[in-house]
């Protein structure tokens, strides 16, 4: 990882409320950063271990719910003159329990679906975001079904001299975001480069030999989908408590897809990549809206999404620095290459 | 009792154009290892030139199913030679993700041509249910089921007593071996495609006259899709169609005796189900894993 390169990134975005204070732009900035970390949590899936997770929305709508319920409180029939009732909770516990929450789902799906590899670990993410959409929009007791959770308390901070203030205003809101986002790259930074994140690569790039050498396959799988489910989960909950209003809507597969967008454009196994990725991808509905109607983004967005893959399969980021590597020495063997042909090679 | 014969009725007709649409996807799986997510917006495809064709070109409806299978397998043909022939089939994600690609614009051109006001069908049947004792069924559906049965037939027949059917069967034992005796591979691939294409075009053509034809009905048809075909097994063309018809009986009977709101949930469930305990599938007998 190029330390420079991180905090003058860092520094950049830190500033941005303060050199280009428009509420719009900080708006759409801080929801496509809510993405970009859903994204960074998926590529620790699908970027580290190689396992396509097709229901990672399903991880993203537990922990919107989950803390949008403990901070609203609620109250249950669970039948047999059974009641299981929650009061409502103060934000950061509501988030925190959240993570939490979807932490444990992640260990469960991780459980279960590891059993099988390839299309079928995919059929049963999907199955799994399809089954807890149906129960959000059904088990109206809980979820308010179709009507969504309404009026979710805004994340609160504690300032010196200030005392305890909401985090409402989108400067406050961008902040925060970034803020998470910084500590979910980090994690998946530090974890990538440990020992568990070595043995994570080394199944992707080859199950059998990873075996082989006494690495515990079922054991790092569900926890890379331990900590994925966990951050996907952070970014639920940012979005329930910054949006402050949800619906069932939030399981849908196209978030999924959203997801899998940024980090195959922008280069899946790099830790670049889901930033660079969710920039491009949250930002361009954006910048196309008002110039086209809605469908005619989304007919872009596939066509953008295809193009990637049958031109630039790796990504941008990969792409990028065969570039520059290109550039300093153009016909002789890059130095970068022998990493990325290195993921590219997980693919085939 | 009559109540659980009517079930079984009901059951049937939505199983034999679940049956259509799981063949489809499976056989393009078992032959092409592609997860093909483009399959329901071909479903919707269907619907919509059953649609044109009756209702803004006068046809008839029994031409414009026929129109629905020819335009389906010109499509299908299409997207394998544009964008899957170019592309290593064996790298399963990536191909997967452009057909998610191809999904994605489909859907959204779809929405873009006939807007999101849901489409009727309408067909040369009465309204009237054909009563027989206790069970009656509307006559749309005794044709649907009808022709779904004759086009399983027939593609049995197909796969089993033709040379292109012996063609298909080798591929999908061992491409390699069948490349040597002389099949022509690439040719097979977008034949097969086509072929899946045109089945899923004719099982949305079938299936929304009795329902009715929105651009988003082909997100519930690809996922039941893939139910079917995991009940059945990955690529197992039998497997497919008994899953067609145990999907539409776990529907009818999930909705009519647990709870109609999680109709559709039923389906995922037993998907995850089988997952975990048969993941080869209900009806294979020999792992398929890719």
């Amino acid at each position: 990882m190029n330390w420079t390169l991180f905090f003058v990134f860092v520094v950049v975005l830190g500033l941005l409320p303060v050199v280009w204070p428009d509420p719009y732009v900080l708006s759409v900035m801080g929801s496509a950063g809510i993405m970009i970390i859903a994204a960074i949590s998926l590529n620790l899936l699908l970027g580290y271990t190689g396992q396509l997770s097709l229901g990672h929305a399903a991880f993203f709508g537990i922990g919107a719910y989950t803390s949008a319920l403990m901070s609203l409180g609620f109250s249950v029939d669970l039948g047999f003159g059974l009641t299981w009732q929650v009061d409502a909770k103060p934000v950061w516990i509501a988030f925190l329990t959240a993570i939490v929450v979807t932490g444990f789902f992640g260990w469960l799906v991780g459980k279960l679906a590891f059993k099988v590899r390839g299309a079928y670990f995919v059929v049963i993410t999907i199955s799994f975001a399809q089954v807890m959409r149906m129960i959000s929009l059904n088990w109206t007791d809980l979820t308010e079904g179709p009507m969504g959770l309404i009026s979710i308390p805004a994340l609160t901070l504690w300032v010196p001299g200030e005392g305890v203030i909401s985090l409402t205003s989108k400067a406050a809101i961008y902040w925060l975001v970034l803020a998470i986002g910084i500590l979910a790259y980090l994690l998946v930074a530090m974890l990538v480069n440990s020992r568990q994140g070595r043995a994570m690569i080394a199944l992707r790039e080859n199950e059998t030999l990873a075996t082989s050498v006494g690495i515990p396959v079922t054991y790092f799988l569900a926890l890379a989908t331990i900590i994925s489910a966990a951050i996907a989960g952070a970014a639920g909950g940012l979005y329930s408590h910054t949006v402050r209003i949800i619906d069932p809507d939030v399981f849908l597969f196209i978030y999924t897809v959203t997801m899998v967008i940024m980090v195959i454009a922008g280069g899946k196994g790099t830790l670049g990549g889901p930033v660079i990725g969710g920039l491009i991808f949250g930002l361009m509905p954006e910048l196309l809206r008002g110039v086209v109607g809605p469908e005619v983004q989304w007919v872009i967005y596939g066509v953008t999404m295809i193009a990637i893959l049958l031109f630039l399969p790796r990504g941008l980021v990969p792409a990028f620095y065969d570039f520059i590597a290109w550039l300093r020495k153009p016909g002789a063997e890059q130095p970068r290459k022998s990493k990325s042909s290195l993921v590219q090679g997980a693919n085939s | 009792m009559d109540e659980i014969f009517q079930h079984i009725v009901n059951a049937m007709v939505l199983g034999s154009t679940y049956a259509l649409l799981g063949i489809g996807l499976t056989i393009i799986f078992g032959i092409m290892r592609v997860v093909n997510f483009a399959h329901g917006e071909l479903y919707t495809l269907g619907a919509y030139v059953a649609y044109g064709m009756v209702a803004l070109l006068k046809l008839d409806f029994f031409s414009s199913i026929l129109v629905a299978a020819a335009v389906g397998m010109l499509v299908g043909a299409l997207i394998e030679f544009v964008f899957l022939r170019r592309k290593d089939l064996k790298n399963i994600d990536e191909v997967m993700l452009i057909m998610i690609g191809i999904m994605i614009v489909m859907q959204n051109l779809e929405l873009l041509a006939w807007g999101g006001v849901a489409k009727i069908i309408p067909t040369p049947f009465s309204q009237d249910p054909i009563s027989f004792g206790s069970i009656s069924i509307a006559p749309t559906r005794l044709f649907v089921f009808g022709v779904a049965a004759v086009l399983l037939f027939i593609f049995y027949l197909g796969i089993e007593r033709t040379r292109f059917g012996l063609a298909i069967r080798a591929t999908f034992q061992d491409q390699d071996a069948a490349r040597i005796v002389g099949v022509n591979v690439k040719r097979i691939y977008t034949l097969t495609f086509a072929l899946g294409s045109a089945m899923a075009a004719v099982a949305g053509a079938l299936l929304a006259p009795m329902f009715v034809a929105t651009p988003m009905m082909g997100d519930l048809a690809s996922l039941k899709a893939f139910a079917i075909v995991i009940l059945g097994g990955l690529g197992n063309l039998g497997g497919a169609a008994l899953g067609g018809f145990l999907l539409a009986f776990i529907e009818e009977f999930g909705a009519s005796y647990i709870s109609s709101a999680y109709r559709d949930a039923f389906g995922f469930l037993v998907i995850i189900i089988v997952m975990l305990f048969r993941p080869q599938g209900l009806f294979s007998v020999k792992e398929r894993v890719g």
